[in-house]
């Protein structure tokens, strides 16, 4: 291990998740420049040609998930970056990127909305974008790390995500994690666990591009590598033509869905901090999940049974854990920089086996330990 | 009777959705005419569609093919080239898809000249929708969302592609089908953004609201008002309004996107890891 090429660096989140990309094979960005995320289109137009990669600014956030689309299809490993206005922009093929099962990642460093908002203030306002802001129905992966090091290691997983189940997968950062410098051990290329999507063993003429494997994911042929076959946003059969068959449509719009819920032991991530004895539970994301890991320290120094569950997957949502965590404890507390979207779906998985109160922060500012632990004692009175 | 159109389509597609009579089938005859006497490998081109009538080309062909989304086409075959460039890359839209939604696309890919053909399949119509009026909706004319008659003016598309910075462009219709087939063949040559816009008919939507209620009025119409560039600069200003000026309207060289990139790429190289 010793002989590993390893780097300590000092990195901003923007910057760890452009590392994170390359070391995950990622050769192809397209982007529109936007605040908080634009580091992460000037560190890719940097580094990517000099690695055999192409970097492209486009025209609009549009453009650019479309490019990224094209060059996934073409081959290459891809991924754009944006912020709140763009990534509304970006909904409309970010569901063609689903219907047409092509791997790609989708970087939204949130920031106060809705509209322009709060350009340079951090927010969690996209949780509930980035699971149904895209129109029909649909399964998404998205990630949210909550340090430096968590968002070069999620970009990696983010990709290899992607590749494994044929489907975009967003990171969500927010302005603070796009924008913080921390410590950031890079790990050396041949550690790195780097995931490519399943190519087709069989001859052309027997591929069928949409057939699914035992996984339920079609491997997948790029265009040029002498498979000619048909994609479209159209629902489609097994061999990608249009279909108006109720069978085949149904069988396609549960198959794309279930490759992600079937596998959500696969996907899902979290940590769990001081939770084996707690009564009070607080379950955070992000920035706010560093504030929340702080407030268990405090509140156990006062002697109260506090943990955290720190969630990196936020979608496919941590049902089954949620739930477990509701029957052991008396009240679970969701910290959020936004009106409370996360708490809608921790109310859910809980299924009323114990308490589940929000606590918001909307003006642009961090939520902080010291009054998440307010909020603790407020509930503890009641 | 089969003939060298079989080679290249996907039978089980067939009967297609177009209505009889339009001009879509028209225009990938002579797509395909072109590909085949450039004799290019069918594994090496990818076609690539936005949404609308004309955008269901891509179902019917035997290629790498994608039918991406509304005024979309351009950019997604832009990621295709950057990534391949060894790969042949056709984008077909409709006048809705390419000037309206996809008009800002349109401008930036020929502003790149990145190394694509364009073709615009124009039947100044939104056919699929049933009727509406569109950028390229002659003034005057009607559609379902122009019932008093338009009052926009339309887009020269040849005009726009010039500007915008394209490699070469021409205009041909379904009318004059052995011109056509020539100028899709020499785009499809050209490296750098190439555009053929194609003066088409949509007797069913465009017909029915212009009196032209046949396929036979609306070819008619088409070859009436088609006029070369000589005899285009003999008209007067009135007449010059109704007509379609077809032919070549541009043809240079200048470097396409793929290969300046490349030279960025060997100078990142060579710069290396220090900046």
């Amino acid at each position: 291990m010793n002989k590993l090429k390893r780097n300590v660096e000092l990195l901003q989140g923007n910057e760890a998740c452009v590392k994170g990309a390359i070391l995950s094979g990622v050769r192809f960005f397209a982007g529109y420049p936007i605040t908080p995320s634009s580091e992460i289109a000037e560190g890719m137009a940097r580094l990517l040609p000099q690695i055999g990669g192409k970097f492209v600014q486009m025209e609009d956030e549009i453009a650019s998930i479309a490019a990224v689309i094209g060059a996934s299809i073409a081959g290459f490993k891809s991924l754009t970056a944006t912020s709140g206005p763009g990534f509304s922009l970006k909904q409309e093929n970010l569901g063609f990127a689903i219907i047409s099962e092509i791997p790609c990642v989708i970087v939204n460093a949130q920031r106060g909305g809705p509209s322009t908002g709060l350009p340079t203030k951090p927010s969690q306002g996209d949780m509930m974008q980035a699971r149904w802001g895209t129109h029909g129905d649909h399964s998404i992966i998205a990630l949210a790390p909550s340090t430096v090091n968590e968002v070069l290691t999620l970009t990696i997983k983010a990709v290899n995500f992607s590749e494994k189940y044929r489907t975009p997968v967003i990171l969500l950062l927010d302005e603070v994690i796009a924008h913080m410098r921390e410590k950031v051990e890079i790990p050396a290329p041949e550690e790195v666990e780097v995931i490519n999507r399943k190519k087709p063993t069989v001859p052309p003429e027997e591929y069928f591009p949409f057939k699914p494997d035992q996984n339920g994911i079609p491997p997948m042929a790029n265009f040029g590598e002498g498979y000619r076959y048909h994609i479209t946003g159209l629902i489609h059969n097994q061999k990608g033509l249009p279909t108006s068959n109720p069978q085949e449509i149904d069988s396609f719009i549960r198959r794309i869905n279930n490759k992600i819920q079937e596998n959500v032991k696969d996907i899902i991530i979290y940590e769990k901090y001081f939770l084996d004895d707690a009564k009070i539970a607080l379950i955070a994301c992000g920035s706010v999940a560093r504030a929340a890991e702080r407030t268990v320290k405090l509140a156990r120094e006062e002697g109260l049974k506090v943990g955290l569950l720190k969630l990196l997957t936020i979608w496919p949502f941590p049902s089954e854990e949620v739930n477990r965590l509701a029957q052991q404890v008396d009240l679970i507390i969701v910290p959020e920089m936004n009106l409370g979207q996360m708490v809608l779906e921790v109310e859910r998985a809980s299924r009323g086996n114990c308490e589940v109160v929000s606590y918001s922060r909307v003006d642009g500012e961090l939520i902080n330990p010291i009054e998440i632990l307010g909020k603790i004692q407020e509930e503890i009175k009641k | 009777m089969k003939t060298v159109i079989n080679n290249y389509i996907r039978e089980e597609m067939f009967p297609n959705i177009w209505c009889p009579g339009c001009g879509n089938g028209i225009v990938l005859g002579a797509i395909i005419r072109a590909i085949d006497d450039l004799k290019w490998d069918k594994n090496k081109i990818a076609m690539i569609s936005g949404i609308g009538c004309s955008s269901r080309i891509t179902g019917y062909v035997d290629f790498c093919t994608m039918n991406t989304t509304h005024g979309r086409a351009l950019p997604f075959a832009t990621g295709i080239k950057m990534a391949n460039p060894n790969m042949k890359v056709v984008v077909v839209m409709g006048d809705g898809d390419c000037s309206a939604i996809g008009g800002n696309h349109f401008i930036h890919a020929a502003r790149r000249n990145i190394d694509l053909t364009a073709i615009i399949i124009n039947n100044m119509i939104y056919g699929m929708t049933g009727g509406q009026y569109s950028p390229l909706t002659p003034t005057k004319k009607f559609g379902t969302t122009a019932p008093y008659g338009n009052i926009d003016q339309s887009f020269d598309l040849v005009k726009l592609a010039k500007a915008a910075g394209a490699s070469y462009v021409a205009r041909g219709t379904v009318y004059h089908v052995r011109q056509l087939t020539s100028l899709i063949k020499k785009a499809l040559n050209k490296k750098g953004f190439s555009v053929v816009e194609i003066i088409s008919d949509c007797p069913i939507s465009y017909g029915k609201m212009n009196k032209m209620r046949t396929v036979v009025d609306m070819l008619k119409w088409i070859k009436d008002m088609s006029v070369s560039k000589k005899a285009w600069e003999d008209l007067s200003p009135e007449e010059k309004k109704e007509k379609f000026v077809i032919g070549e309207f541009l043809d240079i060289d200048r470097p396409d996107y793929t290969e300046l990139y490349s030279k960025v790429m060997e100078e990142a190289q060579k710069m290396g890891v220090s900046r």
